[in-house]
């Protein structure tokens, strides 16, 4: 077994690193004030190729792959959160479309997709919950060489700064009656609603998209009427999930960095902190979780690029690094001491990115029924 | 034009808290820190590759190295060099400035026909910049360093900017020439995912000295006439000292003691 890195993924943690500390932080600070999508970022991040990591080159991608993809979010996490949550969600609509979409729609949708033209969302939850999936009410109904959509999608994460939209929709009884369809935001019908004001990853930004006899042209279905269910779950266990672990290893890293750099500085007793045992338990507690959730999240990327299913894996993944993260920031704050609730210091902010990146693409409960029901199988 | 760039894989600067140096062989010990390009390489690097993207060409990387810098010059692969040459022979160890342009001058030689060589001005781990001077003296073409702008319009010579304590020169220079660039060049782009997949497939070609057919005494220890007489970390000292009175006074105090202390 072999944990090292390729030159190749070395090379291009390297290169991500050193884009993100440099154009990212300049757009921090109104990220935070606004909740807005840097937009001026996505064309650096399509020439860059982050975009188009899991789009194959035929359709303008560089089809790097899945573990590239992980190492390409964490290292944008580590500089800020919010970027890759936004970019995982863009992942996911050009893995929907590169798996299910036909010639046609790969070959309109993905190349502006992959240049960072155009920004793209998944939209599965409605208000009705979103673990309920089967329970979802926005409809879609055939007429003529047309689908008429109904209904409200929440919680979408770049709503109101994206382009293309892929859209679950019902079309018939139960989980077997939802479809997947591609919708762009200048359809007639479709709209914008709520702008949600998020507490934590602000800057990926939270809304709706409203539906009212909202035209698609028929050749905008993904895959086959009836598909839907398979779509969406699909594409949350192998794009959003991992996509999610990879946001909280990021805002791992950048926990454990900030509580060193605190620990090193801050002098007390006549001695920096991280002298203190105290201190030490809460770095090496941090460090364990950042090294276990960077094996759960490369397992996943490694798995996925040899075709292997990831259902379990990927709950785990997504489940555990995101809580890690949210405990390792809190004992990143308790390091600071009062420090820690200022807003100078990006602890409270990351413990805030940590919170909301936990019911993101699945709550953690949900993660935890696929893993039960994976151990009672395998283990009964 | 056919572009020689002399590049030098470097410690990484944010590493350096992990550098040590031996009292015994007076070196420092690179074991554990990663390597990275010479920053001022990086910007003559992304200076040769404009020059190609304007005017047409080949870049060439050539660095003196061991086998483990392979990395580094994969990645001045990817930032867009066409092809690499490293020189790795144990021989070359323990080689100064003039050795290693002795070193470089015959890999030059070896490359054949070219317009320019770039180099950074100075390294950021032996800072002696004199390579490049050297370099040129025994290929014997003009020299200029600090420079901050290159305009080729081939055929013809180079219109290039040097960079001096009152302001700049534009100096006329027939290529060939060996040029080594200030900080003020450029901004070295960044590298692409893409492009880390094309510089998978581009070549770097590992030269011994044996390649080279230099005379011995001019390599390594024996052709190096700077010998470390000692290498060491200066004591790190913190005085402070109040004064008192009047501000006026206070001031002609300062005044004096930075006198005496020869900073005015």
């Amino acid at each position: 077994m072999d944990f090292k890195l390729s030159e190749r993924e070395e090379l291009l943690r390297k290169s991500i690193r050193e884009w993100a500390e440099k154009e990212i932080p300049p757009h921090m600070e109104a990220m935070e004030e606004t909740g807005d999508f840097p937009v001026a970022l996505l064309k650096g991040m399509g020439q860059m190729g982050i975009l188009g990591v899991i789009t194959p080159p035929e359709y303008g991608g560089n089809g790097l792959g899945h573990l590239a993809r992980v190492i390409a979010l964490e290292e944008l996490g580590r500089v800020c959160p919010a970027i890759p949550m936004a970019i995982q969600v863009h992942h996911m609509c050009t893995y929907a479309l590169n798996t299910w979409g036909n010639e046609a729609q790969k070959k309109k949708y993905l190349p502006p997709l992959a240049a960072g033209e155009t920004l793209g969302v998944v939209a599965v939850t409605d208000p009705s919950g979103g673990s309920d999936v089967a329970g979802m009410q926005t409809s879609a109904k055939l007429e003529g060489d047309k689908y008429i959509l109904n209904g409200r999608k929440c919680f979408i994460t770049n709503a109101h700064f994206s382009d293309i939209w892929v859209v679950i929709a019902r079309t018939g009884e139960g989980g077997k009656g939802l479809s997947a369809f591609l919708v762009e935001k200048g359809f007639p019908g479709a709209k914008l609603g709520r702008k949600e004001n998020k507490v934590g990853l602000r800057g990926a930004n939270t809304g709706e998209l409203v539906f009212t006899n909202c035209e698609v042209p028929k050749e905008n279905l993904i895959g086959a009427e009836g598909d839907g269910m398979t779509i969406a779950i699909r594409d949350i266990t192998e794009c959003g999930r991992p996509g999610m672990a990879s946001v909280g290893l990021g805002i791992l890293n950048a926990v454990l960095e900030q509580a060193v750099k605190f620990a090193n500085e801050r002098v007390l007793f006549g001695k920096p902190i991280s002298k203190l045992q105290a201190i030490q338990w809460y770095i090496a507690e941090i460090f364990s979780d950042l090294e276990i959730a960077r094996l759960l999240a490369y397992r996943v990327g490694w798995m996925l690029d040899q075709k292997m299913r990831v259902d379990t894996e990927a709950a785990m993944a997504k489940q555990f690094n995101c809580e890690a993260a949210a405990r390792s920031a809190r004992k990143a704050i308790e390091i600071h001491g009062s420090y820690g609730i200022l807003k100078e210091y990006p602890v409270q902010r990351l413990l805030r990115d940590a919170l909301v990146a936990i019911p993101a693409g699945g709550t953690a409960e949900i993660g935890k029924l696929v893993m039960a029901r994976t151990a009672l199988t395998m283990f009964g | 034009m056919r572009l020689i760039v002399c590049l030098k894989p470097v410690p990484d600067p944010k590493h350096w808290n992990k550098l040590r140096l031996d009292p015994e062989t007076k070196t420092l010990v690179r074991a554990g820190v990663p390597a990275v390009i010479n920053p001022l390489d990086k910007k003559a690097l992304e200076a040769s590759l404009r020059l190609r993207e304007a005017h047409g060409g080949e870049v060439i990387i050539l660095s003196m190295a061991p086998p483990e810098a392979a990395p580094v010059l994969r990645e001045a692969l990817a930032m867009g060099a066409d092809r690499a040459v490293v020189l790795s022979d144990r021989a070359a160890a323990g080689s100064d400035t003039l050795a290693t342009a002795h070193i470089l001058a015959g890999a030059v030689r070896k490359i054949g026909d070219f317009d320019l060589i770039l180099c950074g001005d100075e390294t950021i781990d032996g800072g002696t910049a004199q390579v490049s001077a050297q370099l040129a003296e025994f290929l014997d073409l003009p020299n200029l360093m600090h420079v901050s702008d290159i305009q080729a319009g081939p055929p013809g010579p180079l219109l290039v900017r040097s960079l001096i304590e009152q302001g700049s020169l534009l100096v006329e220079i027939a290529p060939p020439a060996v040029l080594s660039v200030a900080k003020e060049i450029n901004e070295p782009r960044y590298v692409t995912l893409m492009n880390i997949l094309q510089a998978e497939q581009k070549e770097i070609a590992v030269w011994s000295l044996a390649d080279l057919c230099l005379s011995e005494p001019c390599i390594g220890l024996q052709g190096s006439p700077t010998q470390m007489a000692d290498l060491f970390a200066p004591q790190r000292t913190k005085r402070a000292e109040m004064l008192a009175g009047e501000p006026r006074e206070m001031a002609r105090q300062l005044a004096d003691r930075l006198h005496r202390l020869g900073y005015c």
